[in-house]
């Protein structure tokens, strides 16, 4: 084979540019070896990009095949665009989460638009109408200059896009602390609903069938965006602004409907969005997953500027751009709906049985010059095999972090005054109200929205599942959670105290958890402590994930969250769905009527105040002995719940997390005003603010009408699960025996102003 | 009844509007796609909320060159009942259907939150009589009703305000954000002359149902169907 034609004005690939495009020394070596030439400049890109750690996975492919990915339920696994649930009836949940981490920073609003755009492609793209987003947030230092600037402009952009293309944001989390103040994080998730026999797969089957290119023209945006993510952030990060992709919503609503009216007439043999690396890695991905070969055209690309290479055509994530694989002779009627939508299409390229990836260019050559002759030569030929399963895969050396001083049971000074710091801590940003950042997010586009942002432990909605038989309606139940200070005390636990929150929401809102999608958010992998947190995380989401029911079918790994060295708190975010049995179990999270018992379900408090958002705020670190977690208590826990609102025994609940017990009780009364009286679990020693604020997990606040109070214990003795009356609903106040008596007027508006002092606007 | 829902590129509220009339209310109901210039034998019209055409050069803007909008003036002219909702109401003031112009809500932000209006007079939409105090969603970014002083006069001599912003018990904002995009007189919705042509910011086809917490918005529809004389 002759080597690839060098494309006039792009120079001689070498060791220096493959560093600059991110390849290690040995890894241009091994291209070297396997290719027994030098790669054309394009094809080093191609390269470049699809080894890079955002593509291929290498340091953490390895580890990623310890989690639990199959159950009845599960429809389809990590591996495709997005994984499915079954949820009855034929119909299935289709989702994801991925992180759009390094844009964001760098550009606030088009980062986390086209992140939340990137989301809703890669779930339309199965087949499936997206129905619902989520988001998981994190920002630096609330009174970090940068902070109230990157808040701002990612809850603008996230409600840009999503507002725009009319999917409602539901819910989400957001937290800050010192370690994201020079890398946030922005991780997107979508759920959509597709019938199961009508999914679609990313795989360009079929030799000979035509390859259309859809949607927008490719520009020069986003240029080495994966190679990017996959980089630390040195002093130069404010110079990689050209590597931000610019959103555009509206054309992507277009795509959404012209996609799902396609796929309806079964033209195509396979589709895929093309996201990170492109053009490259959607044709070389699909070719991957049939086995097959793609030969592009790339003087066929539709394209909005002049003089574009083969490099920055193959490498530019200009977005709301698809790539379909018609049935040969099916080609006019993806172009007719396409025309409908006012959407370009044009045939780039054809499936091939070589196995190869090849593109052809003229050199010369502009359409926006007019007349040019064409005669393409090969400018990029390389074994699709290369680029996908024979990438690098790494098995990272891992070392434990050294124990710090710091792990003793550290319980803090006692404060003075108890109630007052209740409500400090419940209108600091982040435990207070979350009100100013989902206004602005339509969060009831759709007619589907039961349980809305604050109401509930989880977001409900109404999905409508509709075939020739007519319309179903179903409901889910969605949750997004992590908290990383405990994760950096115990990587294992706090993984697992994620996956145990996210599922612990759903059954508090009446929903069984059917599954759970990752964004691994971690440090530099090639530090060994930072991958020895990453794979401790994977063995704690993977217990978890096997313990409470809920397999991993998709997900994301985001590494390189530094800046300067300094590394983010590990977060390995995670997102459930679950579904409702009956949409008359769902359950908000407030207190709703005088005179309800309160009840605590779980193991009482032990007052570990290790990792808890109130130790953080009094030492300035995160810091203390790890809570930990004991699984079999969680599961009989959640089991419970699943009875007891089956059978309609409970009035509200809200789990015990973030701020501890007294922030869940607060919680539950502001949200319809109503005060409680309640006494804590007795405990040994441990002192009264300990109990307050600690963060075990698996315990559970609910409210009951005195008449069930029974059934409801008798339901927690068959499950083994600790059952305590602790209190009453009423009164203007939170009366906490001998602790406290605090204004609900006063907590909610403290409550409500959280973060005013960053935004610098009234919520 | 039969209502034509139109569906412009960037519709999106489509569903929701077709849902509310055709589901809840029990009406016939379709959707009409922009590139057609008939609306087949509507008696009533809904224009959805969404983001038509981006809300590129101004929201509801280019809408107004569609191909189905001559049939939508038409049907305007002979009387039929029409209901803008959210980029609905945008786009029948673009039309020139509406008086007065929707821009920038005063604080810069999308909100998205339940708001109270208090109905100011009555007409095919709203029968439900003068006063009467309604919970209902918004979700807009551009809702600041915007019109001259004389046009102010105007509309409050001819009782074209259908709706103002309220607190919850009807009294006047006052100033606060009861009225949460800072329009001009507090106003919601607006009727043409002829009261034939709503456009209204809140999305009453969002609040028609138990399940969503809120069937307040379902006497706007129910009024409309009265005004056909379907019951």
């Amino acid at each position: 084979m002759s080597a690839p034609a060098n494309f006039p004005g792009e120079p001689e690939s070498s060791p220096a540019i493959a560093r600059e495009f991110g390849l290690a020394d040995h890894e241009w070596d091994r291209v070297l070896t396997t290719l027994s030439r030098k790669p054309s400049y394009a094809e080093l890109g191609v390269i470049s990009v699809m080894w890079s750690e955002h593509c291929s996975y290498k340091s953490s492919r390895i580890h990623l095949g310890r989690l639990p990915t199959t159950g009845p339920q599960v429809v389809q696994g990590p591996g495709e665009n997005a994984g499915a649930v079954d949820i009855g009836d034929g119909f299935c949940a289709v989702f994801k989460m991925e992180s759009h981490n390094h844009p964001s920073y760098i550009e606030p609003y088009q980062g986390a638009a086209t992140g939340v755009g990137g989301i809703l492609r890669d779930v339309f793209t199965m087949g499936a109408r997206p129905v619902a987003s989520l988001n998981s947030l994190r920002f630096g230092r609330p009174d970090h200059p940068k902070t109230p600037h990157l808040l701002k402009g990612v809850v603008a952009g996230i409600g840009g896009y999503g507002n725009c293309i009319g999917v409602p944001t539901v819910g989400g989390e957001v937290q800050f602390d010192a370690s994201y103040d020079g890398n946030i994080l922005v991780n997107a998730f979508t759920v959509g609903i597709a019938k199961t026999e009508e999914l679609f797969f990313g795989v360009a089957e079929g030799v000979g069938n035509p390859i259309i290119y859809v949607g927008a023209k490719t520009g020069r945006d986003g240029i080495h965006g994966a190679t990017m993510a996959s980089a630390e952030f040195g002093d130069e990060t404010e110079s990689k602004l050209p590597t931000v992709q610019v959103g555009d919503p509206f054309m992507e609503k277009l795509l959404l409907e012209a996609c799902l009216e396609i796929f309806k007439t079964d033209c195509l043999a396979g589709v895929q969005d093309m996201g990170a690396a492109g053009l490259t890695s959607s044709s070389v991905e699909m070719a991957a997953r049939a086995g097959n070969g793609v030969e592009l055209d790339l003087d066929a690309i539709p394209r909005r500027t002049k003089a574009l290479s083969p490099y920055e055509m193959l490498l530019s994530e200009s977005q709301e751009r698809m790539l379909m694989v018609a049935k040969e002779g099916r080609e006019q009627e993806v172009f007719d709906i396409c025309a409908k939508w006012d959407l370009d299409a044009s045939i780039v390229g054809r499936v091939t049985d070589t196995g190869r990836f090849v593109c052809k260019a003229t050199p010369g050559y502009d359409p926006f010059d007019g007349t040019g002759t064409r005669d393409p030569v090969v400018v990029v030929d390389l074994p699709v095999d290369l680029l996908t399963d024979a990438a690098p895969k790494y098995d990272r050396p891992q070392r434990p972090r050294t124990e710090r001083a710091s792990i003793v049971s550290l319980t803090g000074d006692a404060p003075e005054d108890l109630g007052a710091e209740i409500v400090r801590l419940i209108g600091s940003p982040n435990i207070g109200s979350r009100s100013w950042i989902w206004r602005q997010y339509d969060h009831i586009v759709q007619d589907g929205t039961v349980i809305r942002p604050g109401d509930g432990d989880a977001a409900v909605i109404r999905v409508f599942c509709r075939d020739e038989t007519g319309t179903r309606e179903k409901y889910l139940a969605i949750s997004v959670d992590c908290n990383a200070r405990h994760v950096e005390l115990d990587p294992f636990a706090g993984a697992a105290m994620a996956v145990a929150e996210c599922t612990r929401n759903l059954v508090c809102v009446g929903a069984k958890p059917l599954g759970l999608t990752d964004c691994l958010n971690f440090g530099n992998p090639e530090v060994p402590e930072q991958m020895w947190r990453f794979s401790q995380a994977i063995d704690g989401l993977s217990a978890a994930c096997r313990a409470l029911g809920a397999p991993v079918v998709s997900g994301n790994v985001s590494f390189y969250n530094e800046t300067d060295r300094r590394s983010i708190l590990p977060t390995p975010t995670v997102a459930t769905v679950g579904q409702l049995e009956d949409p008359s179990h769902r359950l908000g999270l407030g207190f709703v009527r005088d005179g309800d018992v309160i009840a605590h379900l779980g193991e009482p408090s032990r007052g570990v105040l290790g990792g808890s958002e109130w130790l953080v705020q009094r030492t300035g670190s995160v810091t203390g002995a790890p809570v930990g977690i004991d699984l079999d208590a969680e599961v009989a826990l959640q089991h419970a719940m699943l009875e007891l609102i089956g059978n309609r025994l409970l009035q509200s609940a809200h789990d015990i997390s973030d701020g501890g017990i007294a922030i869940c009780l607060a919680e539950s009364c502001i949200a319809e005003g109503l005060g409680a009286r309640v006494t804590l679990p007795p405990t040994d020693d441990a002192p009264a603010h300990a109990l307050l604020f600690s963060e075990e997990p698996s315990r559970i606040i609910v409210s009951i009408s005195p008449s069930d109070v029974g059934d409801v214990g008798e339901i927690c003795r068959r499950y083994g699960v600790p059952f305590r009356k602790i209190g009453r609903v009423g009164g203007a106040t939170l009366l906490i025996e001998d602790i406290c008596d605090v204004p609900i007027e006063e907590l909610a508006e403290a409550h409500a102003a959280a973060l005013d002092f960053i935004v610098h606007e009234p919520s | 009844m039969r209502v034509a829902v139109i569906q412009f590129p960037g519709s999106n509220a489509d569903w929701d509007a077709l849902h509310a009339v055709r589901d809840v209310l029990g009406a016939d109901a379709w959707y009409v796609f922009h590139k057609r210039t008939s609306l087949g034998d509507a008696d009533a019209v809904v224009i959805p909320g969404g983001f038509s055409y981006g809300d590129y050069l101004r929201a509801g803007a280019i809408a107004g060159f569609s191909p189905i909008v001559s049939a939508i003036r038409d049907f305007a002219g002979r009387g039929g009942p029409i209901l803008g909702i959210c980029n609905g109401f945008q786009i029948l003031t673009e039309m020139g259907l509406l008086p007065g112009a929707l821009t920038r809500n005063a604080h810069l932000r999308f909100e998205c939150r339940d708001v109270y209006v208090r109905v100011e007079s009555e007409g095919p939409f709203t029968d439900m009589g003068k006063g009467t105090i309604l919970r209902l969603p918004i979700a807009h970014a551009d809702g600041r009703y915007h019109t001259t002083e004389r046009g102010l006069a105007e509309l409050e001599q001819q009782g074209q305000i259908a709706f103002r912003y309220s607190t919850r018990r009807g009294g006047a904002p006052n100033g606060s954000n009861a009225n949460p995009n800072g329009s001009v007189g507090d106003i919601a919705g607006v009727y043409n002359r002829e009261r034939n042509v709503l456009g209204m910011m809140p999305h009453p086809e969002r609040a028609s149902e138990a399940i969503l917490g809120n069937d307040d918005g379902l006497a706007i529809f129910q009024s409309l169907r009265r005004h056909l004389g379907f019951e």
